[in-house]
């Protein structure tokens, strides 16, 4: 909301700059976020740190308050006049203008009532009217069409005060005008724009602003006249009003107006509606407007006599819920279907407005309006957001009523809107104020021990400043021995009635207002519970470093995706999972985001893709949740480690005479088995792969401790092909990070160096070509038994002179005791049983 | 006979001045010190001298015989050392041609600030407690003292699910209630946690606004805890995140769950608060918002709140990753490109 420092001095007396206001409000909870400058400077604060304004300022000798005293025709130009002005000491200025808001005083002689206007003299520096960008120019003495001219009589977007440059800014007669008056006097403003948290509902007028200003500052408050003057009729024997609802309309007022002439308001009005972003209509409607915005207090005018035609006689108004099937056509020309729970204002003919939210078309103030009917009422705030809701129409009116206006500011709205009607457009107001008000809610009284105070904010609060911080919020307070009884003033609806709440609210209040900054710094002085770590965080942090260790990038990808999407990693025929394992999001970001991941695959493979486009070895890992739904309330969120390699295992380098070759299945196998090794995971084993994502005769299952949790390998060619990664394997593996914390082993044993020196042998075995080379591994692993330390297969080799459907797999081997030198007889010995073994076992041959 | 000796002498070491590698130095040592060497030879001639001249004769060969082998000792060296600077010389190589490239890996900058949030926290006895993505609208609404239609519910675009019961938190918040009631005890023990997680808003995804992003939470629940503990504690963690004179300021703002509720900013780290683009010229940047747990709350966490006191406070590490490297986008985060996260 945009607040005119201006507006805001009739309500509150302000001796700090603008600047440091805005800060004390910003601490306060009111965040100010901008402030823009009309016509004055910006002032510097010490220790206050602002961006520099780069708007006009007007200079106090130079831009005036004028008087247009008369205005002439020019004598070489009909779409030119001259205005004279007098700018003080009886002196005349004569400016040439081509303002069409000029035209209509030529040649008619002294202009009365005095005209106002805004007056630059030669040397004045102004934006300039005619540039599309902003640009300043300074005015310099020139002829226009034959008469000299020096000086100019502005119109707002010259000024900086709106981009209206149709006319010249002409103002009405004010008292407090005099010719030569400094400018910045008349029209120079600060806006500052607040932003208002939900809880500050009460604030959003400037009646609202100031009051939380004079208790920053600690100065009166000067609320504006409720007061009216009522000569006519009593109202209630014009209209009568028939609350149904009295729990979504608790109170509902109507005064009114007769013999009233509409028509448009006055310079000051349109003035500071314009200044805060509203656009003048004409006086009655501007006055509903401006008491919205000074008050808080939304209104609504009826024009009278319609209500009387549709009525046949005198009006009642009704608010009630809608009946199956009603419509209203609404202000802005919406017809509007109207749902169960749209509270409405309506008369014996039908629906009128939607209560608290917009008025009807057919009843509104038009030009020949003469008799207004003004209704200020109070709606509640959850009924008011079900209809913003259903009906997605945002007004001033429901801004304020969604978030609450408490229904003791129904009737100062209404007497000060009505008053505020007579004086702009004359006519006579009825006696009394219509008043439904069936249940007043009862002020909430808090009982609050200073104790309270003190032990909450941790800071030392005397009594009475407490009380007297509460007091300058308008609340009554009681003291009673070290407990304040205050009484939350009728403007508030944030207070709660709940003991322990209610005292948190008037902490805040209290801590608020003396400012956070007086409250100390401490230590916990409190018990400290127990230090438990997460060993969850801490496994994941391990794989993340030993992931990055093996030159992988950690990628964290959205958790969305779609069914669709996720169909893709699959092959022709695999089955998808079931509808509802899926979470659905209701409201979409995008239609290819309306479901949560279940697996990693489908954004790692979009980021390869992505990063492919520069970068052909990649080597990526993430871990994050998937989510499988299904049956319960809540999914499950299991955290998955995935694994990405494709392309080149090193990167081309001028030293290697040819490219690296595209990493494989066993380069995968090796970032894994490192990952297991690391967390000294020994109990792992290999099936072949089942997952179906992935090319089933090149992936494999990976089970820790007999649990199956993850498989990798790569990826199955009709996925990759969907892709487009067919110029190297895609590998990619995915596991259940749980099972790996649960297996790591957190106190591993280090083995004594050997001291003995090892005893080395090859050997190579052909053996049938489908032989699993694991198999093979692990018979001569147990034929080598305790003293074979190491098997390392160097080669595997098919081809002459090894005979067809056969392999040669060579193996360095490695003998050590610890406690005796092995010589190369014990060696031979071993090995000579190995040869055995994978005879007798394996069927294997001795390669010569 | 001494003129044998003498001309040898000269010989010898005039031979010795002209070799220049270690085949001429092998032959040289052979011919004149080796068995059967020159010098030997004078040895071998000591009998046929005249007795009274033997001693002479064989002290003046020993004296040659030294003499040429340290001029050979010094010829050697000085061979070997010009061979050296020559090899040295002709190894130099070309350092400025580009290194191997080795794959270096990296750990997600979103990620890396959170380890140095959890650092912190945890020195400051503050332990990770991890909450759910998917919760349930009581929980990250209703028991954190937003019941259905409140007004503050409208500052959070929220992602449903297709069970309106069933949400995408939209932040860490409903972890409070699940820490309270999975470490509380029955709000009989203190807490102190940090609730580390993803939350999503239905939001336009522009530069500077994503529909997902992480959040750390910190709540502490016990006897007497103090708006005072809560400040001191927020200073403690700027001093330790940012720098040890960071300035914090405190803004009293509204979060339904915390009452009094701040919002916290810490002077601008990359102006020292003398205001520049990134804190928009105010000298200071938000961090964090905070408060003490609201009465409700305590309730719904299982503690009384007339004997219970907390404060909680809610940070954006993506926004301070940003701020730190000058990020300008925040779609980068989720974006993944290898060219952004190899910069860390």
């Amino acid at each position: 909301m945009l607040v005119p420092i201006t507006w805001l001095r009739e309500y509150v007396d302000i001796e700090v700059p603008v600047e440091l206001l805005a800060e004390r409000l910003t601490l306060a909870g009111l965040e100010v976020a901008h402030l823009r400058y009309i016509g004055l400077p910006q002032a510097t604060v010490p220790g206050l740190v602002m961006p520099r304004s780069d708007h006009l300022v007007w200079e106090r000798d130079k831009l005036l308050l004028g008087r247009i005293v008369e205005v002439k025709a020019h004598p070489n130009a009909d779409r030119l006049v001259m205005a004279l002005v007098e700018y003080g000491g009886g002196e005349l200025e004569q400016c040439v203008t081509g303002a069409p808001n000029l035209f209509e005083y030529k040649d008619q002689g002294e202009i009365s009532p005095p005209l106002w206007c805004a007056l630059a003299l030669e040397g004045a520096t102004v934006w300039d009217g005619h540039s599309d960008k902003p640009r300043r120019a300074t005015l310099k003495g020139r002829e226009l069409r034959g008469i000299y001219n020096k000086s100019m009589v502005c119109s707002e977007k010259e000024l900086g005060i709106s981009d209206e440059h149709e006319g010249v800014i002409l103002m009405d007669h004010d008292e407090r005008f005099v010719a030569g008056m400094a400018l910045a006097d008349v029209l120079g403003d600060v806006l500052l724009d607040i932003e208002f948290t939900p809880n500050l509902a009460r604030c959003l007028s400037m009646v609202g602003v100031a009051r939380e200003v004079a208790a920053i500052l600690g100065t009166e408050m000067r609320y504006p006249a409720y007061d009216f003057l009522a000569e006519g009729a009593p109202i209630a024997e014009q209209v009568a009003i028939d609350i149904r609802e009295p729990a979504l309309n608790p109170r509902f007022t109507l005064t009114l107006l007769r013999d009233t002439k509409v028509r448009q308001s006055p310079f000051w009005l349109r003035h500071r509606l314009k200044l805060i972003g509203q656009r003048p209509r004409n006086n009655i409607v501007d006055v509903t407007n401006y008491i919205t915005f000074e008050l808080g207090q939304p209104l609504h005018a009826f024009d009278y006599d319609k209500l009387c035609q549709r009525a046949g006689g005198l009006p009642t108004i009704i608010t009630r819920l809608p009946q199956p099937g009603e419509q209203l056509e609404t202000l802005d020309g919406e017809a509007r279907a109207l749902g169960a729970e749209t509270i409405l204002v309506a008369d014996t003919a039908g629906a009128l407005s939607l209560g608290g939210v917009i008025g009807g078309g057919e009843t509104e103030i038009s030009a020949e309006t003469q008799n207004v009917l003004l209704e200020s009422a109070a709606w509640n705030n959850i009924s008011i957001r079900k209809t913003l809701r259903e009906q997605k129409v945002h007004t001033e009116a429901s801004a304020r009523f969604s978030r609450g206006v408490h229904p003791s500011q129904a009737i100062l709205g209404c007497q000060r809107g009505i008053e505020l009607m007579r004086q702009l457009g004359g006519g006579t107001i009825a006696s009394g104020v219509l008043d439904n008000y069936p249940a007043p809610p009862p002020a909430p009284t808090v009982a609050l021990p200073i104790a309270r105070v003190r032990q909450l904010l941790g800071m030392e609060v005397a009594l009475a400043d407490a009380a007297a911080v509460l007091r300058r919020l308008e609340f009554e307070v009681a003291i009673e021995g070290d407990v304040m009884l205050a009484t939350a003033p009728d403007f508030r609806l944030d207070i709660s009635a709940d003991a322990v709440v209610g005292q948190a609210d008037l902490i805040e209040e209290i801590a608020r207002i003396i400012g956070y900054d007086q409250i100390p710094d401490t230590i916990m002085a409190d018990e400290m519970p127990p230090q438990r770590e997460n060993t969850a965080v801490l496994t994941e942090e391990r794989i993340r470093d030993i992931l990055a260790a093996q030159g992988l990038y950690e990628v964290i990808n959205y958790r969305f995706t779609s069914r669709e999407s996720e169909a893709q990693l699959l092959p022709a025929g695999a089955p998808m999972p079931a509808a509802d394992s899926y979470v659905e999001i209701a409201n979409p970001a995008a239609s290819e985001r309306n479901v949560l991941r279940r697996t990693l695959l489908g954004n790692m493979l979009e980021n390869v893709v992505n990063n492919g486009r520069y970068q052909a070895s990649q080597q990526l890992f993430e871990i994050g949740k998937v989510y499988l739904g299904g049956g319960a309330l809540l999914p499950q969120e299991p955290q998955r480690l995935g694994i990405f390699l494709t392309g080149a295992r090193a990167q081309p380098w001028w030293q290697e005479e040819s490219p690296a070759p595209p990493m494989d299945f066993y380069d995968l196998k090796g970032v894994l088995e490192n990952v297991l090794a690391a967390l000294h995971i020994e109990d792992f084993r290999y099936e072949r792969g089942t997952q179906p994502s992935l090319h089933p005769g090149r992936s494999a299952d990976l089970l820790v401790a007999g649990e199956r949790i993850g498989s990798f390998g790569e990826i199955h060619p009709q996925v990759a092909a969907r892709f487009k990664l067919t110029a190297a394997p895609a590998l990619y593996g995915e596991f259940a990070v749980a099972p790996l914390m649960r297996q790591q082993r957190r106190l591993h044993k280090v083995a004594a160096l050997p001291t003995r020196p090892a005893v080395l042998e090859d050997i190579a075995l052909i053996v049938r070509a489908d032989m699993p080379a694991g198999a093979v591994e692990a018979v001569i692993r147990q034929a080598g038994g305790r003293l074979l330390k190491e098997v390392t297969l160097f080669d595997v080799y098919m081809g002459e002179p090894i005979p067809p459907g056969k392999k040669s797999l060579a193996y360095a081997l490695t003998f050590q005791d610890d406690a005796r030198t092995l010589t190369d007889k014990n060696a031979a010995k071993i090995r000579k049983k190995i040869i055995g073994a994978a005879r007798h076992r394996l069927n294997a041959e001795l390669r010569s | 006979m001494s003129q044998s000796i003498d001309a040898l002498r000269e010989a010898a070491l005039a031979a010795l001045g002209s070799i220049h590698d270690n085949d001429g130095l092998s032959a040289w040592r052979a011919q004149y010190l080796g068995r059967r060497g020159a010098v030997s030879g004078l040895f071998g001639t000591i009998g046929s001298l005249p007795k009274a001249e033997r001693a002479i004769f064989g002290k003046r060969v020993n004296a040659l015989q030294g003499e040429l082998r340290q001029a050979f000792e010094g010829r050697e060296a000085l061979i070997q050392s010009q061979r050296l600077a020559r090899e040295l010389e002709e190894g130099e190589i070309d350092i400025s041609l580009p290194a191997q490239p080795r794959r270096r890996g990296g750990i997600h900058p979103s990620t890396r600030t959170h380890r140095e949030f959890q650092q912190i926290w945890a020195e400051m006895g503050f332990q990770v407690f991890q909450s759910r993505d998917v919760e349930e609208d009581e929980f990250n609404f209703t028991l954190l003292n937003l019941p259905p239609h409140h007004p503050a519910r409208d500052m959070q675009d929220t992602f449903y699910t297709t069970d309106p019961r069933v949400l995408l938190r939209t932040h860490t918040s409903p972890g409070q209630i699940r820490a309270m009631r999975a470490l509380g005890a029955g709000g009989s023990k203190p807490i102190r946690v940090i609730l580390p997680g993803m939350c999503y808003r239905q939001e336009q995804v522009t530069a500077r606004s994503e529909i997902q992003f992480t959040q750390v939470e910190g709540l502490a629940v016990g006897r007497n805890i103090r708006m005072s503990d809560l400040k001191g504690t927020i200073a403690e963690f700027a001093k330790r995140m940012y720098s040890p004179d960071a300035r914090v300021r405190y803004r009293a703002s509204y979060f339904p769950f915390t009452e009094p509720s701040m919002e916290v900013d810490v002077e601008c780290f990359l102006c020292g608060g003398a205001g520049c683009r990134v804190c928009k010229y105010t000298g200071w940047l938000e961090i964090a918002g905070s408060g003490m747990v609201h009465p409700e709350v305590l309730r719904n966490g299982g503690y009384d709140p007339s004997e219970w006191s907390g404060f909680a406070f809610g940070m954006g590490p993506e926004r301070i990753t940003m701020l730190k490297h000058g990020i300008q986008d925040i779609r980068y985060f989720w974006g993944n490109d290898l060219r952004f996260l190899q910069q860390f």
